[in-house]
């Protein structure tokens, strides 16, 4: 059965959903071997062989910390030239991408980014995409080369399917390029203990009508009842109410969860790009005619000062 | 010595329009206006900047597409740069981002550089690959997604902000640079930019310019195909309520149904 080469997204080898999700994606295509890189790589291998690794290939060096994307290409490309896998799959986080898109011109491929879901085909993998702020739904396929495709979170099912795991070291020798761009310093984002924006199955949002930094509160409240990410809608971000390592939407984030919750947001296109997707979606608004409510599953005409605390104690009543 | 700017710009189709794709699957472009891709007109911004600390420097921008995509050129020069480069083929329609970026990079190899911006992505596209496919093409670093960008002593440094932490990057130039909406909000084009550009030099190129084969770009030579692009179904009209006292309770009932609480 052909492999199928699968980079690891780990935080010190605790393995990050998207990876798990990208696992069931790589089984309907073939056998998954991981590629984890990076401290705490090994400790990867549990979860991973877990959810259908046969096998686990990871490399530890100073040089993935200390440089920039190059040395994980190098390393990538170090397994793609061990295991001639029929694909490689790589979550789409900002990094990921750009790690595919290296390995692409190194092995001669073609890119896909962003799939939504993937199918084994005639000539390989399929890939379904969402285009145009996701008026469109298009099947594409990687016609040059082996097909490198990143996969946007929460595309597929987390599955347990266990297998064997095995781990084996990866040799790796990093030429003068892995070297080009240092990272001179490394500041970790401040925790908020919420789940990360671009894999929440909920994510809870605020925009123009939340009216000030200090009502942001309101939004995180109805977060925290739900377990849920918090986005912000670019009126918010610009009036400078939340970060913008939350904004949702053409020129942010884009998300996909199983739940959208938009509060005092109208729906312009731009938003609508970053969420669409979303597989429910509900809004609150107070202006009826707003262009949100074309999109909803559920809706409510009302103000969010008066929907959102009660939702929030509705649903902390509910779960006790 | 002068310090040579290049900026990567696209013309995509204005994302408020009614987008959608042509008979052969690739984007219409004759029934939606197009425009400088707002994520591009940041890259522009921080490479007028760069080129203002500099003691001399030049700054020209470049795009590949059809004879519309001039206007995405005259924008950038009206904000201040200082010529264009538009590459042009009728054999490059339908290139996917392997195909342009061959392209890109032999014209700005052409063009000399010393520093290439981007914007982060495309706002048609969306893939926010092309910058890291450039500085693999180029053999030169890339310092990607900055949302703080500096250029002196033959050096760029600046800010990435992850998902999961902020960097300080630095790399040797020559190298490749994209820059994110927070790098700084984009100048808009002065009554004397606007009339300044008609005058600056726009350099068209075509495939046999750039030593590149019709088979190696356009819809035939592309490194992906699409097979089929539907428009999505519209939604079906959601359940939708009026406030009168028990909005939070009636949405909180709904969302129990779907068996979110």
């Amino acid at each position: 059965m052909a492999e199928i080469l699968v980079y690891v997204d780990h935080v010190d080898g605790a393995v990050r959903k998207p990876t798990l999700e990208l696992l069931t994606l790589a089984r309907r295509l073939g056998e998954p071997v991981a590629v984890a890189l990076g401290n705490g790589a090994a400790d990867a291998a549990p979860a991973l062989a877990e959810h259908g690794a046969v096998k686990v290939l990871t490399a530890d060096a100073p040089e993935f910390a200390e440089y920039l994307v190059v040395p994980k290409v190098e390393a990538l490309q170090a397994a793609y030239e061990a295991v001639s896998p029929a694909a490689v799959l790589v979550p789409s986080s900002a990094e990921g991408k750009e790690i595919a898109a290296r390995l692409a011109v190194r092995i001669g491929s073609g890119i896909i980014t962003d799939a939504i879901d993937l199918e084994a085909g005639d000539e390989g993998p399929v890939a379904t995409q969402s285009a145009f702020a996701a008026s469109f739904t298009t099947k594409s396929r990687v016609s040059k080369g082996t097909p490198v495709i990143t996969v946007k979170p929460n595309s597929a099912p987390v599955e347990a399917a266990p297998a064997a795991g095995a781990v084996e070291a990866l040799a790796v020798s990093f030429s003068e390029k892995a070297h080009g761009t240092k990272v001179v310093s490394r500041t970790p984002r401040e925790s908020t203990g919420r789940p990360e924006l671009t894999e929440a199955a909920i994510v809870v949002s605020g925009g123009r009508g939340v009216n000030g930094a200090e009502n942001f509160g309101l939004i995180e409240a109805l977060a925290d009842s739900l377990g849920a990410a918090v986005g912000a809608s670019r009126a918010a971000v610009d009036a400078g109410w939340y970060p913008h390592s939350n904004q949702v939407g053409q020129t942010g984030k884009s998300v996909s969860p199983q739940l959208y919750i938009a509060s005092g947001i109208s729906g312009a296109i731009q938003h609508r790009a970053g969420m669409q997707t979303s597989k429910t979606i509900v809004a609150i608004n107070k202006d009826a005619e707003a262009p949100i409510f074309d999109l909803v599953d559920y809706g409510v005409v009302g103000d969010l000062f008066d929907v959102v605390p009660q939702l929030t104690e509705e649903v902390k009543s509910r779960k006790g | 010595m002068s310090l040579r700017i290049v900026v990567c710009v696209k013309y995509v189709p204005d994302a408020t329009g009614d987008r959608h794709f042509a008979d052969d699957l690739t984007v219409d472009r004759d029934d939606v206006d197009g425009l400088l891709s707002e994520l591009d007109e940041y890259a522009v911004e921080q490479a007028l900047q760069i080129a203002e600390e500099a003691d001399e420097a030049e700054v020209t921008v470049l795009t590949v597409g059809p004879e519309d995509a001039k206007d995405a050129l005259r924008k950038a020069l009206s904000m201040g740069a200082d010529k264009a480069v538009h590459v042009e083929d009728d054999d490059l329609h339908g290139s996917d981002v392997m195909a342009t970026s061959l392209v890109l990079a032999k014209a700005i190899e052409k063009t000399g550089y010393d520093v290439v911006i981007a914007g982060m992505a495309s706002t048609d596209g969306t893939m926010g690959v092309l910058p890291a496919i450039l500085a693999e093409r180029l053999g030169v670093p890339q310092v990607t997604l900055l949302s703080e960008v500096k250029v002196e002593d033959g050096k760029v440094t600046g800010r990435r902000d992850g998902d999961t932490a902020s960097e300080q990057l630095e790399a040797s130039l020559p190298a490749v640079v994209s820059v994110t909406d927070q790098s700084g909000e984009a100048r808009y084009p002065s009554f004397k930019g606007i009339m300044a550009a008609k005058k600056k030099p726009v350099e068209s190129l075509d495939l046999s310019d750039l030593d590149i084969e019709a088979e190696e770009v356009g819809l035939e030579g592309s490194w992906t195909a699409v097979d089929s692009a539907a428009e999505r179904p519209a939604r079906t009209a959601g359940t939708i309520v009026k406030d009168e006292g028990e909005g939070g309770k009636q949405l909180a009932e709904f969302l129990a149904s779907q068996k979110f609480i």
